[in-house]
């Protein structure tokens, strides 16, 4: 099934990818008001949210290009130093700025 | 169940101090909304349809691979698969969250989980992680993602060959710079860790092997599912399998 991009088509298909959207935002919560908290789930949720970032990261830097992977290593590096996310995240950006720059292919 | 007082109080300022705390990054989002913008008039939307999108729907992957769709016509079922595959993952950072959202009123619960979106989520989630029960970044870091994504979107519309290259500038790695920063900042436990592992490794075979979009998710409840196998702590022996069950 197509719809067309017309002033209209196009509107619904807005209201559709918003529904969807916030179909996702609110069904886990929904979901978890059927699901007794107990430790193990506790548990379950804890590590879940860290992996979400990981589940992230991890494939950006492998499908990525050598700037990638550069902002992903220095800000691992600097946060791991200092603990202070924005000095890692502006370093992180800026070498994917200078790698793609200077035109570095493989790190 | 139903004589719920909702103990968990939103406060005024701490929401203002959330939204000042996101300001930084949100910077960064404005032009990442810029590129989407760009993006979104290259393939033939108004600037008022794009601008439109990125105020309701509020998912910047999910609406560069909608932009990308884009064409005289569009096919409604991969649309919608897309986006939802894309934004699952907000299936799980919700439910991550709802230890705390359960202590609001529903009303509330859901006003805020308009507003979630990985960086007030990150930030939100790893603060629980260390016992801090912040739901007031949801809100006000999640008004000032929000507000940037769609001055980002308009500048984009209107101003765009002001940007034409963001990846050159390193703006396409924010997000995954921040998330990175936040996940590193949090406990590591060689729980966490062997998680981490697990995480990384089946998202990476998802990502090559199963349908795209559906690593995070995959790899999120991989690790996750070390949580539900290897508790922390509390070695209350005889944790039976009925008690993961009861509801």
């Amino acid at each position: 099934m197509t719809v067309e991009t017309t002033v209209a088509g196009t509107m619904a298909l807005i209201a559709i990818m918003t529904l969807v959207t916030l179909a996702t935002r609110f069904g886990g919560v929904f979901l978890m008001s059927f699901v007794t908290i107990n430790p193990r789930i506790e548990s379950f949720i804890n590590t879940m949210a860290s992996s979400v970032l990981i589940a992230i990261i991890v494939p950006m830097a492998v499908s990525g290009d050598a700037g990638s992977l550069a902002a992903l290593v220095v800000t691992a590096i600097i946060m791991l130093a200092t603990k202070k996310p924005l000095p890692a995240i502006a370093a992180g950006i800026a070498s994917a700025g200078l790698v793609r720059y200077l035109g570095i292919t493989a790190l | 169940m139903n004589v719920h007082t909702y103990s968990y109080q939103l406060q005024p300022e701490k929401v203002r101090a959330e939204f000042f705390r996101l300001l930084p990054i949100s910077l960064f989002v404005v032009a990442f909304g810029a590129a989407f913008g760009l993006a979104a008039i290259q393939k033939g939307l108004e600037p008022l349809q794009a601008i439109l999108m990125s105020t309701t729907v509020f998912a910047g992957a999910s609406q560069f691979a909608a932009v990308d769709m884009w064409g005289s016509e569009v096919s409604l079922i991969p649309l919608m698969a897309v986006v939802f595959a894309i934004n699952s993952r907000h299936l799980l950072m919700g439910a991550s969250l709802y230890p705390m959202l359960r202590d609001v009123s529903p009303g509330r619960r859901y006003g805020l989980l308009l507003l979630l979106t990985d960086a007030n989520w990150a930030v939100s989630a790893q603060e629980y992680q260390s016992g801090k029960r912040n739901l007031e970044v949801i809100l006000g870091g999640g008004l000032v993602l929000w507000v940037a994504w769609i001055i980002g979107t308009w500048l984009g519309v209107y101003f765009g060959g002001l940007l034409q290259n963001p990846k050159a500038l390193g703006l396409d790695m924010v997000l995954g710079c921040f998330l990175l920063a936040m996940a590193l900042g949090g406990n590591k436990s060689p729980r966490t860790l062997v998680a981490w592992t697990v995480a990384a490794i089946s998202s990476l075979a998802a990502w090559k092997w199963l349908p795209p979009n559906t690593h995070v998710v995959v790899g999120a409840l991989a690790g996750g599912a070390i949580g539900f196998f290897w508790m922390e702590k509390k070695p209350e022996a005889p944790e039976s399998v009925e008690e993961g069950r009861s509801s």
